[in-house]
């Protein structure tokens, strides 16, 4: 157990103890059934969300709307009723339209369920507890995101649909726009933390809610504007011009069924989860509880099992506050009707993008305002871009502290008394 | 061939952009059934819209003149099938204004009642659908919910929920009901219990209480919403010009400005049935209405609605006042074999839509010679070229939404 815990990934695990009947595995093997493995675990990721969400969409949305909502499927609380629509889905006849363009069509809702299945590469569900701990975590995750709007596209021009190339130019306007504020947003929380790395952003934000970065005062405004955006980039209401049922029949969904549009749907929900799973380690504080609780733990079992449980709960915590951003997002789109073209990116290109850009000039000046008047660079919590943890070693070796779990970079007045140290 | 391009021009000319035709409807799912846009666009502009009609053609009125006048009641209704109550009432009024009878004061504050209801649950069903166009779902089945209440009660009424043929020539068909269950709708919306026993009156009595309350909350959540008058105010203005020469009536007529309502000023045979009731005429402009709104414009249409439901609540609540006064039967006996006198009769009331008209000539028979309908729907349509012209696509549904039609109305 302690041997599984402590190895840096699954892969040097395989090759030093190996699995039972087969002994230790060579290099390779070791890796192709890793690939395997964290695979199969960021898929059940991707799909569990999805499934769960599109649940709980239809339950909070029934009860908004004084209805039950699914009640049967699956005993109590139709909870089943996702995974009993997909059966449906997946039976459907495999339609493609006389006009589309047979193989851009069959493409489209591959690109958009990979790209949003690939940004949970980064995500840090609890300390390291990431598929791959990168130290360009978030520049990946924005990249791989905003691949989304290429399915979209094709899907709209392909479909041989004038509703659907409607949707899909609305959808290119409206997704491309959004991805500016957002990443300007995204990147204030960076400045503060001064790292890309996701795990190490939500690492520093531990110890208590005070850390948190959206306490820091651009950092709160950033976290509405990029909120903002995520919903916007998601096409989640009042931002869903691209499948507005009531102008454009289903906008780039019209022509797709079965599998197909239940694929676009996935991705929709999943990409949902990833920005909201995004805003929560970058500025809600990651899987930390916000009482020091996780970090006590980890600090008095450094590793081990007792490291293990602090993570566990971590993830939960995590689960528990993106579910939370999600539903905002459910709850927001049951409320709101839905803006027009225009009128989407006048708030984007009129609005947020001057707000974020003013946000993200602040968040670089207010430490450095702070430290020239007051001799500090924090009002609240430990002092904003101080609180950086020790300088790691490059993952891939087989140390400890490259792992991602590093319990003395949480003792921040270590840290930042370390370097204050010439 | 080069790649290099010697003059910017050449390209500019190259690129050549076209207008695009798309085909909106019949079945479209925000064209409140099967009404068939053609529209001509640059983008997103539009530049020409010509509706289509004709889809839903029954040829009601072709059977009017082969029934009896009871016998046609039922294809009333199937007109405005969101206001049945209120086409019953055009009909059996047009033909008692034809043969000239006098229904008794028992079967006039029935009829001001239920019609009045009826008024309520086609504005409730506008609104809710109104909100689904711009693209929130939950008002509609808000609405839903409380039409399903008033569905309810006609059904204890007369057996229907949505094609009552309640009034007939006369009056009525039955009686206000005595002793009814409580709909389960309102059990569970006021949390009484499922057995409970009560009259009809006070069954009404407490949906309204019910309901009151809860149009502030449609305020709150649509009339007042940011989102919701950025989408509707300024745009689709009908100037009152405009409306009176395409024959607007209705809630589109008096949101442009017009004070102009069959009820109070319509014929003696119907206005007589609203003497004595205390109700205002609802139209534009308002006092409290948001900054962005004009004289006219999609919020006007809507909110004259939303203003008459608080009326038809206050003239419900009169008739049932009035209801245990009140002298006389509930119909006069009407013969199905009764001969049409030779003439002719034209009558418009007050539909939820706007001026229903009948028109009913005799000819020393059971069958009228000729049955007409003017729909006032029809009407409001017209009106949608000139003012969806230029606007966004997006618009359209928040335009031709506002204007409220029921295609089973305009094509009959």
């Amino acid at each position: 157990m302690d041997t599984l815990l402590a190895a840096n990934s699954l892969a040097e695990y395989l090759q030093t103890n190996g699995v039972p009947f087969f002994g230790p595995l060579d290099e390779s093997t070791a890796m192709i059934f890793a690939a395997v493995v964290h695979v199969a675990l960021v898929g059940a990721w991707f799909g569990l969300p999805a499934g769960l969400f599109i649940w709980a969409e239809r339950k909070i949305s029934g009860r908004i709307q004084d209805r039950l909502g699914p009640t049967r499927c699956g005993g109590k609380f139709g909870w089943l009723q996702s995974l009993a629509d997909g059966i449906k889905l997946i039976q459907k006849e495999d339609l493609v339209p006389k006009d589309a363009d047979g193989l851009m069509f069959r493409l489209a809702p591959y690109i958009v369920v990979v790209a949003s299945f690939v940004g949970y590469i980064a995500l840090p569900f609890s300390d390291g507890w990431a598929a791959m701990t990168l130290d360009v975590g978030l520049f990946l995750t924005l990249a791989v995101l905003s691949l989304e709007v290429l399915g979209v596209i094709l899907a709209g021009y392909s479909s041989g649909s004038k509703w659907a190339l409607f949707g899909a130019m609305r959808e290119g306007a409206q997704m491309v726009s959004y991805e500016i504020p957002m990443a300007i947003c995204a990147l204030c929380p960076i400045v503060t933390a001064g790292t890309l790395n996701l795990n190490e952003v939500a690492l520093l934000q531990s110890g208590g809610a005070w850390n948190w970065n959206i306490l820091h005062p651009f950092n709160f405004f950033a976290f509405f504007v990029y909120f903002t955006c995520a919903t916007a980039s998601c096409k989640r209401a009042p931002f869903d011009l691209a499948e507005a049922e009531s102008e454009l029949v289903a906008g780039f969904l019209t022509e797709y069924s079965g599998f197909r549009w239940s694929l676009f749907f996935l991705a929709e929900y999943a990409s949902m989860f990833l920005v909201s799973g995004l805003a929560v380690v970058l500025f809600l504080g990651g899987w930390d509880d916000g009482f020091g609780i996780i970090t006590a733990i980890k600090t008095a079992f450094p590793d081990g099992l007792g490291n293990f449980i602090a993570n566990v709960i971590g993830l939960k915590v995590f689960l528990v506050k993106s579910s939370i951003l999600v539903c905002v997002q459910i709850w927001v789109r049951w409320t709101l009707p839905r803006l027009r073209i225009d009128q989407v990116m006048t708030t984007c290109l009129k609005y947020l993008i001057p707000i974020s850009c003013f946000l993200f000039a602040g968040t670089v000046a207010y430490p450095l305002v702070l430290a020239k008047m007051f001799g500090q660079t924090s009002i609240i919590g430990a002092p904003a871009g101080e609180r950086l943890v020790q300088p790691r070693e490059v993952p891939g070796s087989t140390s400890l502290e490259s792992n991602g779990i590093n319990p003395a970079g949480v003792q921040v007045s270590t840290a930042s008394a370390e370097r204050s140290q010439p | 061939m080069s790649l290099t391009l010697e003059d910017p021009r050449v390209i500019e000319f190259d690129v050549r952009t076209d207008e695009m035709l798309v085909n909106m409807g019949p079945q479209h799912p925000s064209t409140h059934g099967v009404l068939r846009l053609l529209l001509r666009t640059d983008g997103e502009i539009i530049h020409e819209i010509t509706p289509h009609i004709g889809y839903l053609h029954r040829c009601a009125e072709k059977i009017g003149e082969n029934l009896a006048t009871p016998q046609w009641v039922p294809y009333t209704d199937r007109m405005d099938y969101l206001a049945g109550m209120n086409m019953n009432l055009g009909m059996a009024l047009a033909v008692e204004k034809l043969i000239g009878l006098e229904v008794p004061e028992k079967a006039m504050t029935i009829r001001v009642l239920v019609a009045e209801l009826g008024r309520i649950a086609s504005h409730l069903v506008g609104m809710g659908a109104y909100g689904l166009d711009l693209g929130t779902f939950s008002p509609f089945l808000y609405a839903f919910r409380e039409r399903e209440i008033i569905l309810d009660l006609f059904e204890e009424l007369c057996g229907a929920r949505l094609t009552y043929s309640y009034f007939t020539i006369g009056g009525a068909t039955h009686d206000l009901p005595d002793i009814i269950p409580i709909p389960p709708g309102l059990a569970a919306l006021t949390k009484r219990n499922k057995n409970m026993k009560l009259t009809w009156l006070e069954a009404v009595e407490m949906f309204l209480n019910w309901l009151e309350p809860r149009i502030q909350e449609y305020h709150t959540l649509l009339t007042r919403n940011q989102i919701f008058i950025k989408r509707t105010a300024g745009l689709g203005i009908l100037t009152k010009e405009l409306a009176i020469s395409h024959g607007c009536t209705g809630p589109v007529l008096r949101g442009s400005g017009v004070d102009f309502d069959l009820r109070r000023d319509g014929e003696p045979i119907y206005t007589r049935y609203y003497t004595g009731y205390d109700f205002d005429v609802i139209s534009a402009p308002f006092e409290d209405a948001p900054r962005e709104a004009v004289l006219g414009d999609n919020w006007c249409r809507f909110f004259v609605r939303m203003m008459e439901v608080v009326q038809a609540i206050k003239l419900v609540r009169q008739a049932m006042a009035k209801y245990p006064k009140s002298q006389g039967t509930y119909r006069v006996p009407y013969k199905m074999s009764a001969k049409l006198p030779v003439d002719e009769a034209y009558l418009e009331t007050e539909c939820p839509r706007g001026a229903m008209g009948f028109y009913i000539v005799g000819n020393d028979k059971a069958e009228p010679y000729r049955a007409r309908a003017k729909s006032s729907c029809f009407c409001n349509l017209s009106v949608t070229a000139p003012l969806c012209e230029g606007f966004l696509l997006a618009d359209i549904p928040a335009i031709v939404g506002s204007l409220d039609v029921v295609m089973g109305e305009i094509d009959r």
